[in-house]
């Protein structure tokens, strides 16, 4: 078996473990070790990864493999990796280990949460080596269904009003993507012959200007759906302040990368003409999102409604950054992808730990808990300080490399869309150190905080991997952004085609 | 005789269980339940043996590889409505009468089975008769029940007046043409007005056999009245069966107007899908839910019929027999639940799951699957079903077909919410299943997993399969 697959395979394997489990201990430590052995995997992956590039085996993607499952249809199990992908799964596998122990202490239907929540991972993982359109629209939505059952089952307040709202406007964003891949596959060889559903095949072929323009906005909006573009952002304040911490992580942290991923991968790579021609429509609503999110943000005062904002604010700046068209600021997009995915876990996880002790997720009802729970304090602080890009973290890294690659971008209309952007920024770090200020400094303003205790043992476990994640990004962010480079040169090779301008 | 043998195999297990029904004491009525679902099984199984294909009785009757197949699939449904109705026959009411159950369902699959196969007009009309009449009598099984004395009543009614229409359309095709065989029809059709008013009537005598909106007033309360087993045989089986037909006729008979039709089936399907759907998110009884998510289903059918290629009627068979194993899966739960409990409101089944993970789980995979999420068979029947529509540039057809699979899964996952999350002061109670409902229910979830992930399942309906040019 190849190591891609095993990707898809391990999870399987764990949910069958799982299902043979008697207790609720065998279960937790089933869905560690498989995830654990996931985060390995992916390890050695990256590290494979980069020992092929650097031995000078310059293919588009690596590790391909490609079996026929539908000849008619000609639907292939075809899969493979860029250094984009790897990234992305790396993150995956960051995000779900960590998710794995900020879940310890689930305790109602302990072996199906764990099910469902590695269920979803597994769509996660297989959208993201999928290089054949159809596999990748199953694990997408392999990827969303689960949702439904984990905050329906396992969330907090409007729970069941939350995951339905979700499910129906993430699965609408489905029926978008759906239509225009198959408006791909029936353009996919003008000359008539074989169709296929293969990204690589696709990506070679010219579609008509008129076709590319009629399906660019079915996949843009539909996986923009996902990446919570404005308006079509709803779904994930709700979502996510109703979600149970794991899934809030998993999904903020990787569901919403899927929308990005979906967006330059197959909308605007594999239209590329229709993307310089619509794009500004897009940029647009994107710039609407960042700033929107952010202000969105500054009013909230329930801590997830606070992080579910901010994560619009910052995926706006991924499909903003998408829409730039140059090197510079899609290497920013993927960066702010992995930097956002890890720096979101995170902070979904902290404020999962802090109401599990203080029973509230509303600011004003807390203070002062940097003295009693000071490992939590300062995870959090890293988390915010990382968030509106301090220098040193990851999300420096990332917002700098956006906005420089934006401003490449000579036009009025592209400058003034960044400049609203980079203003955000300023807003981004108004609700971040308001919220420091509020809930870990000052006065303990609740007697009942006093005898809190700090992280256990698996909650600074799963903190501290995402810490070590997003610091490592922050101090050498080379070698991340060299691997992405790698792997958008195609993409970018093929908009320079398409537009005469650039 | 070998190439009617479905018919013939099916007619003589008929005929036996008459004549063991008539040697069988009065307290000794249930035994006949495991003969007649082994000789079915085996019926079935036969069915699958291969032998010749051709024509009978000059052109009355004939059967391809494609029509020995789409009877396979109804026996597969029968056989596993049979195994799923065992334990509402031994119910104390139905003591009496199971033979009769058996035998009169097997009739109106032999009348399925000779309509499918029909050759010319005559024959399709006496097979559908065939298979209507004792529906009627199968819909009043449980006569003491005021509800389904109704639903016969009210079936044999409106199959009457489709058959009306029907036959008004029939005796123009025969005046303006006159032969009733589908080839020369189809030769000498010449789309005057007069063939087009015939070419309506059927349609509509059709329309409502499938129960097409606006022709499926009759559905919802029939399909609540009869018995829960009786009502998965009409949404499944014979709802398949007259799709097949309809595609037939329509691809062979009228393929000089296909032009013509696809319009109309453009706006019907669209009214089928959107109607059936906005009805059944209001229903609370599970079976007048499943009977309009069922008359939705319907209206995906027809973006396959539209496909008018190798690849539509492909994917026509190919929903439908997914189909058959989703529909019978959810049948199949709330047969047993109903059997159980006597309950048939959604609302029962709050915290269904806490008490009864299996079935809720079954549950589960046929909702999500008639709702087509993947990785379960459903989502690759409707994506294909989409892909033969597409193929023909009907792209916004397309979009409003998935926009109506989101309304679906909206009312499904009502369903799988009372179960799975809702929380109940009384729920309903852990009980034991019966080995023939197991039987049953794992059979549909085995259908359910493996005819989607496998693709030879496709490639094999593909290759028997022909389109209109």
């Amino acid at each position: 078996m190849d190591i891609l697959t095993s990707f898809i395979v391990i999870p399987f394997l764990t949910i069958a473990g799982l299902v043979f489990c008697k207790d609720h201990k065998q279960v937790k430590l089933t869905a560690a070790i498989g995830m654990g052995i996931q985060l390995i995997l992916a390890a050695v992956l990256i590290i494979l990864f980069l020992r092929e590039r650097a031995a000078g085996n310059m293919a588009e993607m690596l590790f391909v493999k490609d079996l026929v499952w539908f000849p008619s249809l000609n639907i292939h199990y075809l899969i493979g990796v860029d250094g984009i992908s790897v990234a992305m799964i790396g993150l995956t596998s960051i995000v779900i280990f960590a998710g794995i122990f900020a879940s310890w202490e689930v305790v109602e239907l302990p072996k199906e949460f764990f099910i469902f929540l590695i269920l979803l991972s597994s769509g996660v993982f297989g959208f993201f080596i999928s290089l054949d359109l159809f596999t990748l629209f199953l694990f997408y939505e392999i990827a969303v269904i689960p949702m439904y059952l984990l905050i329906g089952i396992w969330g907090t307040g409007p729970r069941e009003y939350s995951a339905m709202k979700l499910t129906l406007m993430l699965m609408g964003g489905s029926a978008l993507i759906l239509v225009g891949l198959l408006g791909l596959y029936f353009n996919s060889n003008p000359s008539g012959g074989q169709l296929t559903f293969s990204l690589l095949a696709i990506s070679k072929v010219h579609i008509p200007v008129e076709i590319q323009k009629f399906f660019f906005p079915f996949l843009f909006i539909g996986f923009g759906v996902l990446g919570a573009l404005f308006p079509f952002h709803t779904w994930s304040p709700d979502g996510h302040a109703s979600a149970p911490t794991a899934v809030s992580m998993l999904h903020a942290g990787v569901l919403m990368k899927l929308g990005g991923y979906g967006c330059f991968r197959v909308a605007v790579f594999l239209l590329p003409e229709a993307a310089h021609e619509l794009g500004w429509i897009f940029i647009i609503l994107t710039t609407i999102s960042v700033i929107y999110g952010a202000f969105g943000a500054i009013w909230q005062k329930d801590l997830k409604y606070i992080n579910a904002y901010s994560s619009v604010s910052h995926c706006g700046m991924v499909l903003f950054a998408i829409l730039m068209f140059n090197k510079t600021a899609m290497t920013g997009a993927v960066l702010q992808m992995i930097s956002h995915g890890i720096m979101t876990a995170l902070f979904f996880a902290l404020i999962g730990m802090i109401y599990g002790r203080t029973h509230t997720r509303y600011i004003n009802e807390m203070g002062g808990l940097m003295k009693v729970m000071p490992f939590l304090g300062v995870a959090y602080v890293i988390g915010g300080l990382a968030s509106l890009g301090l220098p040193g973290f990851s999300g420096f890294v990332a917002e700098m490399t956006i906005f420089v690659g934006a401003f490449q971008n000579v036009d009025a209309f592209h400058r003034v869309a960044t400049i609203i952007a980079v203003s955000s920024i300023v807003v981004t770090a108004v609700y971040i150190l308001r919220v420091v200020g509020i809930l870990l400094l000052g006065k303990i303003n609740n007697e009942h905080y006093e005898h809190l205790g700090d992280a256990k043992w698996y909650e600074r476990l799963s903190t501290g991997v995402l810490i070590f994640g997003i610091t490592a990004i922050g101090m050498a962010p080379l070698w991340l952004s060299e691997m992405i480079n790698g792997g958008l040169g195609p993409i970018i090779q093929r908009l320079l085609m398409a537009s005469p301008i650039h | 005789m070998l190439i009617m043998r479905h018919e013939l195999l099916l007619v003589t297990i008929t005929v036996i269980l008459l004549l063991v029904e008539i040697f069988l004491p009065h307290d000794k009525k249930h035994k006949i339940i495991l003969p007649a679902i082994l000789l079915m099984g085996l019926v079935t199984i036969a069915g699958f043996i291969p032998g010749p294909t051709g024509i009978l009785f000059g052109g009355m009757y004939g059967t391809s590889s494609l029509i020995l197949l789409m009877k396979n699939i109804l026996n597969i449904g029968v056989f596993i409505i049979f195994v799923q109705s065992v334990s509402w026959l031994k119910l104390e009411e139905q003591k009496e009468k199971i033979s009769e159950f058996f035998i009169l369902l097997l009739s109106t699959l032999i009348g399925m089975d000779y309509m499918i196969s029909s050759g010319d007009f005559l024959m399709f009309y006496l097979g559908l008769e065939l298979a209507t009449i004792p529906l009627a009598t199968l819909a009043a099984f449980e006569r003491y029940k005021e509800k389904s004395a109704e639903a016969g009543v009210k079936l044999i009614f409106t199959s009457a007046l489709s058959s009306g229409i029907l036959l008004y359309g029939l005796s123009m095709i025969y005046g303006t043409t006159g032969t009733v065989y589908f080839p020369e029809v189809s030769a000498a059709y010449t789309a005057a007005p007069l063939q087009i008013l015939a070419f309506i009537f059927f349609f509509a005598g059709m329309a409502f056999k499938i129960s097409l909106v606006p022709f499926h007033l009759w559905a919802a309360d029939v399909y609540e009245g009869a018995p829960i087993n009786v009502t998965s045989y009409l949404s499944v089986i014979s709802k398949g069966a007259a799709a097949f037909i309809f595609m037939i006729i329509l691809y062979t008979v009228f393929n000089k107007i296909a032009l013509m039709w696809r319009d109309v089936i453009y706006v019907i399907a669209i009214l089928t899908m959107t109607l059936g759907n906005l009805f059944a998110m209001r229903q609370r009884n599970i079976k007048r839910f499943l009977a309009f998510s069922s008359i939705a289903q319907a209206g995906f059918i027809l973006l396959g019929i539209i496909g008018q290629s190798q690849l539509g009627m492909t994917t026509v068979v190919y929903f439908v027999l997914i189909y058959i194993f989703s529909n019978l899966g959810a049948f199949g739960v709330a047969a047993i639940i109903s059997n159980k409990t006597g309950k048939e409101s959604i609302d029962d089944y709050d915290g269904f799951y806490r008490t009864n993970p299996l079935l809720s789980l079954t549950m589960m995979l046929a909702l999500f699957s008639l709702a087509g999420i993947p990785p379960v068979a459903g989502f690759f029947g409707k994506f294909f079903l989409f892909a033969s529509a597409a193929k023909q540039g009907m792209y916004i057809l397309v979009f409003i077909a998935v926009l109506n699979t989101i309304i679906s899964l909206y009312y499904y996952l009502l369903v799988i919410k009372a179960m799975f999350l809702n929380r109940s002061d009384q729920p309903i109670g852990y009980f034991k299943s019966d080995g023939y409902t197991k039987f049953g229910l794992a059979m549909c979830v085995a259908g359910i997993i493996i005819i989607g992930l496998a693709s030879p399942v496709y490639e094999f309906i593909l290759k028997l399969s022909y389109g209109l040019y």
